[in-house]
């Protein structure tokens, strides 16, 4: 059924998945000026809401990592009364916690020639020219603030001897901008963040609500203005009113099941917000990381992430011939290894960016020349096989050259971590790596104020579709996180806030939360009575299969649209045949799944409707249709040089796509080259 | 590989727990602990019995939300044959023999009340940083950071206590029930630093008095807790601590701080 379908006619598929809407338009920033003048012109432009008035209104923040818990903090400051909620037990284990490279800021410090410009030009070029030139512009501005923040919070940076702040080079930049603490830049970023939430909460000004899990959005006359919760403890089921909703609660990566996101990350309250009327941008686009520890089974929860520093000595490699695949990797002479990356991209090797290296391993495992151990797969024809996923990187050059002590001491904790989850010595036998899913680009569209398409929702770090374009670079989330958390929400909502006062009052007896509230309680009843046979995790891991299969590093035509069909049929299997067990009332782990995995059955479909309408390789993301001769990634500027934006039409009913243009004025746009 | 579990059953905050046994096959050394845990979810489900409810979130051993006792010592650590430091969710089947059984309990202290099965209310911890457990700075009130420089030494040494990940083993270790190697570990990273000074003495006197209100244990330098630490806070720490808040008793609010 799926080969029929014509590979160019892209009109045909449009009638068939999504319809075409009115473009979109940010709205906020004056492009007419200078694009190192538009921040402050916004800044200028936006009423204020004055000290008095403030202790009036209540703003609800959903989440607490670095975007969340440094706009909960600095609204709380401010005066506003912050209504705060995360799902943990507590804000500090957040997922951006888990970051471990660093934070970019244009200080040039290092007298390299950084500027805010370079900054802002190695960001957009680094996001393949789909991210919106203005907001870029505004997070390279101000980064440099974000540094100065979090060194008088006492986030521990690391310094030279000189007391002053050191700098690394990140991400294949050639500038040294990039801040950190150890291989826990985001440790402790996130405690200085949540350090400044406590400080809120002692002073009576944020509230906080752990383990509530917000499960619905409520939009009253046109405006968001509260949410309902499930209290994770007890099942209570709440409603919450403010003047305005902040979201910041991360990526959706764990639709692929594994990835190397926290177990708990979920898309349910963006993708609530979506069904209420948000538009969600670019959702097809994953970053794919390709340095994490393989997959050793099929119990597997999830992937963990190498820092990709390790590629800065390691020379990764496969057996040339398949049938030395499986013998041990230090008894295959140096003849007979194909250390690929060097041979195809001679002037870049092992240092090419994320998505080629990622590629170019999945390609090497795919023709059979894999290591490790073997994983079953079921491929697009139906059959099964078993097939190792991972490539060598080989860190014995290194140890020759530099020898041991000095890779030690350079690499020493990610070989212990290496060793501890895999029970393999590296500095004995090479490490094995495979790409994996790590960071999500997409999500909710938002204007230069971060308001979504909802009025009075606003959406901060990964959970908006962000200032990464198609791409992320290395060290640049952890920015985004706090840029918006610190300087750009709190800067920007006063503009909303202004008119609080004329806002009509609402609460639980408003149809609009009445009707959210049923809409939850049915919801959970739904899902506690279908009794089936499923398990939520059995379902969740065949979605991922899918997404990873059709939604992954390489899509096609033909696969994507089989893929909607897939996931078509086993959200009706998720719906008809799960099991949940337990009730409502009580703490209840499987019931929390599965609200989350039926969210994601939805945002599967999208991410693929997505990146079937996308016809051009960009990013990580690579379209089989697309290529170079030569076989690399191909983009198409002249038809896809917009933001995808998607309309919620109602379950069953084709999502609309809006497109909006991608402009750049300060940039001139270029076709990018590892060769 | 067949493992024997010995699980701490307990529906809620009221309920009588009690230990349940379990048999579970199919377990390889591959697994992590907690994906052990997951497999031994799945079958109960299938079962139709509750699964067991654990905390688990990052499962990369950096956001602290694991953590149970296993074989009677916090995150396992020290009651198999390796690795000594560990979180949860770091901890390898392999470190079990086959056919052995392993005994897992939530985390014991009055101060954290078990919520269901092995996960407890930590939010103690939280009300101790409350108290004062960071620096007073508002947003956009900061001088560049080149403007401090700080000595390298005491940089590294705060540090070394930054990356405490308030999983809260130090108090599960703790025959006392203390905080102590928790609190201090903040009280050492803000101490070390020059932009700590200002408030360093209101500090230590408002952690420690949370900790007592809290209803953790005093301490008596027995040192479980660093022991069992999965990020190897020293004890030494907690001799900050101490010196901290005798010195403390000598100075008054806004006088001689």
């Amino acid at each position: 059924m799926t080969a029929t379908v014509s590979s160019n006619n892209n009109a045909a598929l449009a009638d068939q998945y999504w319809t075409t809407g009115d473009e979109i338009h940010d709205t906020k920033a004056n492009h007419d000026l200078p694009i190192d003048k538009i921040w402050t012109d916004r800044q200028f432009t936006s009423r204020l809401v004055n000290p008095a008035n403030r202790r009036k209104m209540t703003v609800i923040i959903v989440g607490t990592g670095l975007a969340g818990g440094a706009a909960a903090a600095t609204l709380g400051e401010a005066g506003y009364r912050v209504e705060n909620f995360c799902y943990q037990d507590s804000p500090r284990r957040a997922h951006s916690i888990a970051a471990q490279g660093g934070i970019n800021a244009a200080k040039n410090y290092k007298n390299d020639g950084d500027s805010v410009y370079r900054l802002f030009y190695d960001t957009v070029k680094g996001g393949d020219y789909r991210s919106r030139e203005t907001n870029v512009y505004r997070l390279a501005a101000v980064s440099a603030n974000i540094i100065d923040q979090c060194v008088a919070q006492g986030v521990p940076f690391a310094r030279e001897y000189g007391g002053l702040l050191d700098n690394r080079s990140f991400g294949g930049v050639q500038v040294q901008r990039t801040f950190y603490a150890r291989g826990q830049t985001g440790q402790q970023l996130l405690i200085g963040a949540y350090q400044a939430l406590e400080r809120q909460v002692h002073a009576g000004t944020v509230h906080m609500h752990t383990r509530h899990e917000m499960v619905e959005l409520i939009v009253a006359d046109g405006r968001a203005r509260g949410i309902v919760t499930r209290d994770m403890v007890t099942g209570k089921i709440e409603e919450w009113f403010g003047d305005a909703v902040v979201l910041a609660t991360g990526g959706y990566g764990n639709v692929f099941f594994l990835s190397t996101n926290a177990m708990g990350c979920n898309v349910t309250a963006s993708w609530r917000a979506h069904r209420k009327g948000a538009y969600f941008g670019n959702p097809c686009y994953t970053q794919i990381h390709p340095t994490c520890i393989p997959v050793h089974g099929e119990n597997q929860s999830k992937l963990t992430l190498m820092s990709e520093s390790l590629r800065n000595d390691g020379r990764i490699w496969v057996p040339k011939r398949a049938e030395d695949c499986e013998k041990d990797p230090r008894d295959i002479p140096e003849e007979d290894r194909d250390y690929y990356l060097e041979r195809i991209y001679p002037s870049f090797g092992n240092l090419v960016p994320r998505d080629i290296a990622s590629r170019q391993a999945k390609y090497r495992c795919d023709e059979g020349r894999g290591v490790g151990p073997k994983v079953r797969e079921i491929d697009s024809d139906g059959t099964e096989h078993m097939r190792a996923r991972g490539v060598y990187l080989d860190f014995s050059e290194a140890i020759q050259r530099m020898g041991k002590d000095a890779v030690e001491k350079k690499y020493g904790n990610l070989f212990d971590m290496y060793q501890r989850i895999t029970d393999e010595n590296p500095y004995e036998v090479p490490m094995r790596i495979y790409p994996a899913v790590h960071y999500t680009m997409g999500g909710l569209w938002v204007d230069y104020d971060l308001q979504s398409t909802i009025p009075g929702l606003f959406v901060c770090g990964e959970a908006n579709f962000s200032d990464h374009g198609a791409n992320r670079l290395g060290a640049s989330a952890l920015m985004q996180g706090l840029a918006d958390g610190y300087w750009v929400l709190p800067n920007t909502i006063t503009d909303y806030l202004a008119d609080a006062p004329k806002f009509g009052p609402v609460d639980e007896k408003h149809p609009a939360a009445v009707e959210a509230r049923q809409g939850v309680e049915s919801r959970i009843n739904k899902l506690l009575t279908i009794n089936g046979t499923r398990t939520v995790d059995s379902i969740h891991k065949e979605l991922g299969h899918i997404m990873w299969e059709y939604c992954g590093m390489e899509r096609n035509e033909a696969g994507l649209i089989k893929a909607i069909g897939l996931i078509r049929n086993l959200r009706n299997e998720f719906w008809t045949n799960v099991k949940v067990t337990g009730v409502n009332e009580e703490l209840n782990q499987t019931l929390e799944r599965a609200g989350r995995l039926a969210d994601f059955l939805e945002l599967g479909e999208l991410m693929c409707i997505d990146a079937l309408h996308r016809r051009e390789s960009c990013g990580g993301h690579f379209r089989a249709e697309s290529q170079t001769e030569e076989g690399e990634a191909l983009r198409h500027d002249d038809q896809f040089q917009y933001v995808a934006a998607w309309e919620w039409t109602g379950e069953g009913h084709k999502p609309t796509l809006h497109k909006e243009p991608l402009v750049y004025k300060s940039i001139q746009v270029k076709q990018r080259s590892y060769k | 590989m067949k493992i024997n579990l010995r699980i701490w059953r307990q529906r809620n905050t009221q309920d009588q727990g009690r230990l349940v046994e379990y048999t579970l096959d199919g377990v390889s050394g591959d697994m992590s602990f907690l994906e052990m845990l997951d497999l031994l979810n799945e079958n109960l489900t299938a079962q139709g019995e509750d699964p067991v409810a654990f905390d688990s979130d990052c499962r990369e051993g950096i956001c602290g939300q694991c953590g149970v006792v296993i074989n009677g010592v916090p995150h396992g650590g020290m009651g198999v044959a390796q690795p000594v430091r560990t979180t949860t969710c770091q901890l390898h089947m392999r470190s079990f023999a086959d056919g052995s059984t392993i005994t897992i309990e939530p985390w014991k202290s009055g101060a954290f009340p078990i919520l269901r099965d092995l996960i407890v209310d930590r939010t103690a911890l939280d009300r101790v940083i409350q108290a004062g457990g960071y620096i007073s700075v508002n947003t956009g009130a900061a001088p560049d950071a080149h403007a401090v420089q700080v000595n390298k030494k005491r940089s590294d040494r705060s540090f070394d206590a930054a990356t405490c990940i308030g999983c809260g083993a130090c108090v599960a270790a703790c025959p006392n029930g203390s905080s102590m190697l928790f609190t201090s570990a903040k009280i050492t990273h803000l101490a070390m630093l020059p932009q700590g000074q200002p408030e360093r003495m209101r500090r230590v006197k408002a952690m420690a008095a949370q900790n007592d209100a809290e209803g953790f244990g005093g301490c008596t330098n027995i040192g479980e807790c660093a022991s069992v630490c999965p990020k190897g806070i020293p004890l030494e720490s907690i001799s900050q601590l101490n010196r901290d808040l005798i010195a403390s008793l000598f100075k008054h609010d806004g006088k001689e701080d």
